[in-house]
């Protein structure tokens, strides 16, 4: 789509300021983790369980050892301190000891001089195997009498929520299961990280691309077994992220092999070791049944949601709870009864993706919300107009919604977009259902339109004290802001740039390197950067020009509450004098340090009653399809979008998510999935896992809509998640619209369309 | 590693000697690895995702699968060249249009751009998807991109 840029002179809030690092990423300098270097460095390689259940007999790394090149081999017995790691319960191996419980699981690691020597000391290391039939099946995993797969058990956790009347029932029920594949995060910059150990072994520093710097040191600290304090983290170039850097990877690897060997290690994984490497996007299958009156008015959901965690736990209570708490999505009700599982299973390990559980809970209830529209025979948007939340209505978890929730101006200015012409008679080719492959015909292109709409839950939930710091330090006429906030491409660079810019009247800004020297900025995931980190630079800017305008004040002899910021000057807003920022602060050096926090959250109680989360986002897509049914092949011709955002702080970097999310719900919805034969993982390649191309690209008209949060410092919710929630059901619905079959699963594939 | 050798390759119009390598590395590799251009980005290996695309002979090749020993008839330019002279029309359009994010497939889709218009000067719409749809990008649902391509062609007087 066409977007007004707003071109201001000045890299102020509301501008499509450009962003810092793009100059070195068009040229090809700017550093990713991949392209880090070091003299007298050495190559780390990871050997990977190939069976998803096993019990290790042995391991015999001597032959390994006598491969010239080959400086180290470690496993388990390595490992100095904590043997497991992980973000919410530790029960990740560093190296797998007696069993494996995922294919790819990581038995030991090695440092050599040349990465294909890496790959030959790998391939000598003799591991004794007695496989052990694995569990791949959630439900079975859920079965008492089933053995666990861990001594922690197979449920990482169990939650319901009772709210209301159980009794109540509609006149209309509707109810659907539904299915959600493996979706993979799939950034383009592979996992890479570069360790310097410190002299004597006794610290390191690791250059790596994360989302969370500080909570990696925890991590990586404890398996160490060294001191916080001896261990840095900076961060490397990040190619991407989506919720896949979340979880350890090669941290822990690469900085054992460091402090083993003395010498820098560069580990750098392949895109098949990546699919192996990381967590993924939970499967789930949920059951849900509505109950409405015979307008439509939603009186009861029941659901029952079972995620597969996979092997360790990695997020999944977290991702449990998302998936819950938005079992109603957007709509009001007042009654649910909803069981849900995380489930431990021998399938490869799941975690943090854009969206976090909510992806799963919406396809299923905008399924339901169509199953309804057609039982009580309106059309799509009036059952979602009608059932509208709004600021004030309670949750079914007790909480109420007091963030902005522009929910029915959402659908109304997406249906106010208008459609894309029908498709000519003659199409271009390129423009078919099979895109490229030129199979389609169009005789059998059938369109049809669907729609999605939801709500998604911004920052983390159940009391944790999730915080952002940064630092500003104004000094002659320039700025220099320092956090630890994870850039992954998302464009927070930019964003602190234009807090300076527009609070402390300055053009230079200069943004510090991103390291673990300052304190934490929590993760770069969850909506939360924006507005977290956003009110950490927002909240040190803002004590410094106050430093700024006492100074001033004193010296003009005027009361600082006269001072203001006008352009580049500090101007008395009472009198004529002016002086700008670059004199007032020459040989001076105001800074300071702000932590950011929001508002406190709750636990939910056992009936999973609380105020859980901390605000909400909104968004409505209406997708038009064309679908070849004979070879159930689908073409998304456009996404229109309207998008409660909160305030738009730069047009340029908005669109970009959005549209960008928009393409990842796109592949969840046709053509994304690692697919799983009991546990084994079968299209770990960009060969067999298809992500959307140029040529998959719909075209995307979206509107912002702009009503400002009072609880968020700038007024601006985060924007990444909401644009691949519900377009993903948007667009299964217009294909089931266009070929009549109910399609009860994503991905949707050619033969769930054509057999 | 046995089967080390010496051979020659002629990147951005310099001879760069390539020195004890193994008989195996691809040109990626021997580019980032040996002569200091880590501006080709590998995400894939194998022909899929074209963040790797580098020119050689004039055509736009996945430098992951061409054996760098194999190479050294060729001209090879990659995108260290491209910039040589300040930002080019096509890289100055993908910063001001807002088509870097994370910037890892930049690089790659910076090189297959200036082949299109190249070859295509005016390209239709179709005509640029395709272009493109061998380098994947997974941040910004090619939109900006296609806006930057766009840009490049108005700038250069095109109708896009």
């Amino acid at each position: 789509m066409n977007i007004a840029i707003d071109t201001r002179q000045r890299n102020v809030l509301g501008s499509s300021a450009l962003r810092p690092d793009g100059g070195a990423k068009v040229r090809g300098e700017f550093s990713f983790s991949s392209d880090m270097w070091a003299e007298n460095m050495l190559w780390g390689a990871t050997l990977r369980s190939p069976h998803p259940h096993a019990r290790i007999v042995s391991v015999d790394i001597s032959r390994a050892l006598t491969i010239a090149g080959v400086s180290c081999v470690i496993t388990a017995e390595d490992v100095p301190g904590k043997a497991t790691y992980g973000l919410i319960e530790s029960d990740q191996p560093v190296f797998a000891r007696d069993v494996v419980r995922y294919m790819g699981e990581p038995i030991a690691a090695v440092a050599a001089d040349h990465p294909e020597t890496c790959r030959m000391a790998l391939a000598a290391i003799d591991v004794v195997y007695e496989i052990l039939p694995p569990l791949s099946d959630p439900e079975k995993c859920l079965d008492p009498a089933t053995p666990p797969i861990h001594e922690s058990g197979n449920v990482f956790r169990h939650q319901r929520i009772v709210r209301g009347d159980a009794t109540v029932t509609g006149d209309i029920v509707v109810e659907g299961t539904y299915d959600i594949g493996m979706q993979d995060q799939a950034f383009l910059g592979l996992e890479a990280a570069l360790a310097i150990p410190g002299p004597d072994r006794l610290s390191v520093e690791l250059h790596i691309a994360t989302q969370w710097l500080h909570e990696d040191r925890r991590q990586i600290a404890a398996c160490l077994a060294l001191p916080e304090e001896a261990v840095t983290l900076v961060l490397g170039g990040v190619g991407g992220a989506f919720g896949a850097r979340e979880d350890i990877s090669l941290q822990v690897h690469c900085c054992l092999l460091a402090l083993r060997t003395g010498r820098p290690i560069k580990m750098q994984y392949s895109r098949e070791e990546s699919f192996f490497g990381h967590v993924h996007r939970h499967p789930a299958r949920i059951w849900m049944r509505h109950h409405a009156d015979r307008d439509g008015t939603i009186r009861k959901i029941e659901a029952r949601m079972v995620f597969d965690g996979g092997a360790y736990t990695s997020t999944s209570p977290a991702v449990l709870i998302n998936g819950i708490t938005h079992t109603q999505g957007p709509y009001r009700c007042d009654n649910a009864v909803v069981d849900g599982y995380a489930v431990r299973t021998n399938n490869p390990p799941c975690g943090a993706m854009r969206g976090f559980g909510v992806v799963q809970a919406c396809f299923a209830h905008e399924g339901q919300m169509d199953k309804l529209a057609e039982a009580c025979g309106v059309d799509h948007v009036t059952i979602r107009l009608r059932n509208a939340m709004r600021h004030g209505d309670l949750l079914i978890t007790g909480q109420p919604m007091d963030s902005v929730a522009p929910v029915e101006r959402c659908i109304r200015e997406t249906a106010a977009i208008p459609l894309p012409p029908d498709m000519p008679d003659e199409p271009h080719l390129l423009t078919l259902p099979g895109g490229a492959g030129r199979t389609a015909d169009r005789r059998h292109i059938r369109r049809g339109v669907g729609w999605g709409v939801s709500m998604k839950n911004l920052m983390y939930s159940e009391g944790f004290d999730d915080f952002a710091t940064a630092r500003c330090s104004l000094k002659d006429g320039v700025a220099s802001i320092k956090f630890a906030t994870a850039e992954v491409g998302q464009g927070f660079v930019t964003l602190a740039t234009q807090i300076a810019t527009t609070l402390l009247g300055v053009d230079d800004v200069v943004l510090e390197r991103m390291d673990t020297t300052i304190g934490s900025a929590g993760s770069t995931s969850a909506s939360r950067q924006t507005w977290m980190s956003g009110g950490a630079v927002d909240g040190a800017c803002r004590h410094v020009r106050e430093m700024l305008f006492q100074d001033v004040g004193a010296r003009a002899g005027i009361d600082p509450i006269r001072l203001a910021i006008v352009d580049t000057d500090v101007v008395d807003t009472m009198g004529d004098f002016r002086i700008s920022v670059a004199d007032a602060t020459a040989g001076k050096d105001f800074h300071y340090t702000f932590e950011h926090h929001h508002r406190p959250t709750e636990d939910l109680d056992e009936n999973g009653q609380g105020n859980c989360h901390v605000a909400f986002a909104f968004v409505a897509h209406r997708a038009v399809v064309d679908v070849d049914v004979d070879l159930g092949l689908v073409k998304v011709v456009q996404i229109a979008t309207a998008q409660d955002v909160g305030r738009v702080l730069n047009p340029l970097s908005a669109i970009g998510q959005i549209e960008g999310g928009i393409a990842q719900g796109l592949g969840l919805a046709v053509m994304e999935e690692i697919i799983t034969d009991n546990g084994v993982v079968r299209n770990p390649s960009f060969t067999d896992y298809l992500l959307p191309t140029a040529l998959d690209a719909p075209d995307v008209v979206a509107v912002m809509i702009e009503e400002p949060e009072p609880m968020a410092p700038l007024g601006a919710k985060g924007i990444g998640e909401p644009p691949c929630v519900s377009v993903t059901p948007a667009i299964v619905a217009a294909i089931r619209a266009a070929t009549g079959k109910d399609l009860d699963r994503v991905p949707v594939r050619p033969q769930d369309i054509c057999c | 590693m046995s089967e080390q050798l010496i051979y020659q390759l002629r990147v951005n119009g310099k001879i760069r000697e390539v020195r004890d390598a193994w008989v195996g590395e691809s040109l990626l590799y021997v580019l980032r690895e040996r002569l200091g251009l880590p501006g080709t980005k590998g995400a894939c290996e194998q022909g899929e995702c074209g963040s790797c695309t580098v020119f050689m002979d004039g055509a736009a090749v996945c430098s992951c699968l061409v054996m760098a020993a194999s190479a050294g008839d060729a001209d090879i330019v990659t995108i260290e060249q491209l910039s040589e002279g300040g930002l080019t029309d096509v890289q100055e359009a993908f910063v001001n249009t807002g088509g870097v994010q994370c910037g890892f497939c930049t690089p790659g889709l910076i090189m297959a751009v200036h082949h299109l218009l190249e070859h295509t000067p005016d390209p239709s719409d179709e005509e640029i998807k395709e272009s493109i749809s061998g380098n994947l990008c997974r941040c910004t649902g090619y939109g900006r991109i296609f806006e930057a391509v766009r840009e490049t062609i108005r700038t250069r007087g095109g109708n896009a």
